[in-house]
């Protein structure tokens, strides 16, 4: 179909932000995405995520860096002039303007005549299921309704990138998934480069084909949803990204394979160095997430005493605390006979597999 | 049985809360009216034969309607300009930093804080013959003899529009203050430029604002009985002068309570297009 001009590349080459009241939002970021694909921006409030996107749709001009769309450096363009598509958080529909001119408005600017601009904004509803709402206000509208009416908005004007600000954070729970699918959908069908922006873990792994993980306005991680939550580079994205346990212990051992670590609490355990080798006798933090725990009966890995258990639904998750005083959650799958688990009673845990935990040299 | 007590809601409170303000209106506004109404309602001064030859005397005299709609047309002049000017105040005040938004709503209010007569006499040293601005184009060569600025409608407007600035202003900025800058920065992202986002966006959000400040500028303007006078001098007569002069210098009470009646239905008459306007926006009211 005619979208499918969209899926432009989008470079974001060192682009450095300082506000003018010396804020330093963004720092070097470097990103490199293909035309078509969905990357999310992933990181916690403040990390400069929406500084970014408004960098890239052009409302702030970055103190250092480019940023090129397609073959085009766009910096020195306007908003205006970018053709890149936004979907703010709070919709940012127009409140004057029937839901048919707010999809129409982007085609109005391009002198786009009045008929054409009403066949297309009925076009775009029917893409977005909302085929009989052309002459509402946007106020008589649910929040989910009000969302893909921006969506739709967006995409009239066939934009090269479509950027999407925490676009299901003010949606409950059952709708933002529906519309996660709906826009995953749009973007397949579009075929449009999209950045997401959000702080939800989850909504990142499932919906992007690429996360950027951010930090403190630095980049943590570019990878795929496996790389980012199976082989996390750094300590930050291996705690933000799922939840997990973090272990102080010691190198005994390292190659580029794996690394065998003694833990504090007891045993040894091989790990994955997260960034190159570990010196020997170094002091190491092991990641090793709840669900890749599990209860042992011999004398194998760790001891400890179980604090508390909580039923999740699917999951039971076991607090444990180890002998050096460590807390560990250990998440089970529930099933059949689930062990049930006296709080006080001694149990002794291990890793499932070798290498599902990942060292991080230890900071002091 | 019983009946049950009924539950108190508890957004209604007894209306005997607003006994107080309600005596005071109708004791010091309403009983007036009705006074100034029972008046113009008397064919001759001493108030002793009913009619409404009053009204008839002002509705049949070209002189009286000349003045009504002078001074009409006043209030639209200064309505006009204070928009005009006082729009680029507010939407400025609304992108610059805070101690340019200081400085910007002190400007605007000053005129509030000064005298209206002190104000009116400097407007006369500006605009005199011998004024500021005559002295200045002379001095330039720009012009031979002075212009009359002092006593004209131009003089009257713009000393009216600056000292009803802050009516039109104080509203606009409230109004431009509550547009959500995503709406701006959407505009923007779709293709628009400034101007189209100005008109399209902004100008009908912001409407709420623009019939407030204009009904007040309005209403202000064409009962300010102190700078209409001065400026204008002998040679203009607006509504209030024209008022004062038949009530107090020739005691036509009945004929200046007619006056009085058709000036109030007259503003209300605009007031009403006004907010009629107003109506009209579909976005009155808000998101
Ligand atoms: N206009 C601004 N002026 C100064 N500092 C700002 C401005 N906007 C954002 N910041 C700062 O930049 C950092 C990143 O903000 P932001 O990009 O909004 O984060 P996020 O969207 O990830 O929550 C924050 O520390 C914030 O305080
Ligand atoms: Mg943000």
């Amino acid at each position: 179909m005619a979208d499918t001009q969209g899926g432009r590349s989008l470079v974001v080459d060192a682009v450095t932000h300082r506000f003018p009241n010396g804020a330093l939002a963004v720092e070097n970021i470097n990103l490199d995405v293909k035309g078509g694909e969905i990357i999310a921006l992933l990181g916690p409030s403040g990390c400069g995520k929406t500084t970014l996107l408004r960098i890239i749709a052009g409302f702030i001009a970055q103190t250092q860096g480019r940023i090129i769309i397609g073959d085009d450096i766009v910096d020195p363009l306007p908003p205006n002039r970018r053709a890149v598509g936004i979907v703010f958080q709070n919709y940012a529909l127009f409140p004057h303007l029937s839901i048919s001119e707010n999809v129409g408005y982007g085609l109005a600017a391009r002198g786009v005549d009045k008929a054409t601009r009403q066949r297309e904004a009925q076009r775009l509803l029917e893409l977005v299921q909302l085929p009989t709402m052309a002459d509402r206000l946007p106020r008589q509208l649910s929040g989910g309704q009000q969302q893909r009416v921006a969506l739709a908005r967006a995409l009239a004007i066939k934009p090269s990138i479509l950027l999407l600000d925490e676009p299901f954070a003010a949606l409950d729970k059952n709708l933002r998934l529906d519309m996660q699918i709906e826009v995953k959908r749009l973007q397949r069908v579009s075929g449009i480069t999209t950045l997401i922006v959000t702080h939800d873990q989850e909504e990142a792994l499932s919906m992007a084909d690429r996360v950027a993980v951010l930090s403190h306005g630095k980049l943590e991680q570019f990878g795929t949803p496996s790389d980012v939550y199976d082989r996390p580079q750094t300590l930050f994205v291996n705690t933000f990204v799922g939840s997990t346990n973090r272990m102080p212990g010691t190198v005994m051992s390292s190659d580029r394979t794996g690394a065998k670590v003694r833990l504090d609490a007891g045993s040894e355990i091989i790990a994955r160095p997260a960034t190159g080798s570990l010196t020997e006798g170094g002091r190491v933090t092991v990641c090793i997430r709840p669900e890749h725990l599990q209860f042992v009966n011999d004398d194998a890995g760790f001891a400890g005493v179980i604090g508390m258990s909580l039923p999740l639904g699917a999951t039971v998750v076991h607090e444990v605390t180890t002998a050096d005083g460590t807390g560990v959650k250990v998440s089970q799958a529930r099933f059949g006979e689930t062990r049930t688990l006296e709080s006080g009673a001694a149990v002794r845990l291990a890793p499932l597999a070798p290498a599902l935990a990942n060292a991080f040299p230890a900071t002091l | 049985m019983g009946a049950a007590p009924a539950a108190r809601d508890v957004t209604s409170y007894g209306t005997g809360l607003a006994a107080p303000l309600a005596l005071f209106f109708l004791a010091f506004f309403v009983a007036p009216l009705l006074q100034l109404f029972w008046l113009s309602l008397h064919n001759d001064t001493a108030g002793l034969h009913w009619g409404i030859g009053q009204y008839l005397q002002f509705l049949t005299d070209p002189f009286s309607l000349s003045v009504l709609g002078s001074t009409l047309l006043l209030g639209a002049a200064v309505t006009a300009v204070c928009l005009l000017l006082g729009f680029p105040i507010a939407w400025l005040y609304q992108r610059v930093g805070p101690r340019l938004q200081t400085v910007i709503i002190l400007i605007v209010l000053l005129p509030l804080l000064t005298s209206v007569v002190v104000r009116t006499f400097a407007w006369i040293v500006i605009l005199g013959r011998q004024g500021i601005i005559n002295a200045t184009l002379q001095s330039l060569g720009m012009i031979d003899t002075p212009l009359r600025l002092l006593y004209t409608q131009f003089g009257v407007v713009i000393a009216l529009a600056q000292v009803q600035m802050p009516l039109m202003v104080l509203p606009l900025i409230t109004a431009l203050g509550r547009i959500d800058s995503n709406l701006e920065d959407a505009s923007c992202s779709l293709g628009a430029g400034s101007w189209r986002t100005l008109w399209r966006i902004v100008l009908p959000l912001s409407l709420p604002g623009i019939i407030a400040g204009c009904t007040l500028t309005y209403a202000a303007a064409i009962t300010a009985f102190i700078t209409q006078s001065l400026i204008g001098g002998g040679q203009m007569l607006f509504m209030p002068m024209y008022l004062y002069q038949q009530a107090s210098a020739l005691q036509n009470w009945p004929f200046a309570a007619a006056i009085s009646i058709i000036f109030l239905l007259a503003v209300l008459a605009v007031v009403s297009v006004f907010t009629a306007l107003g109506r009209l926006s579909r976005g009155y009211g808000g998101a």
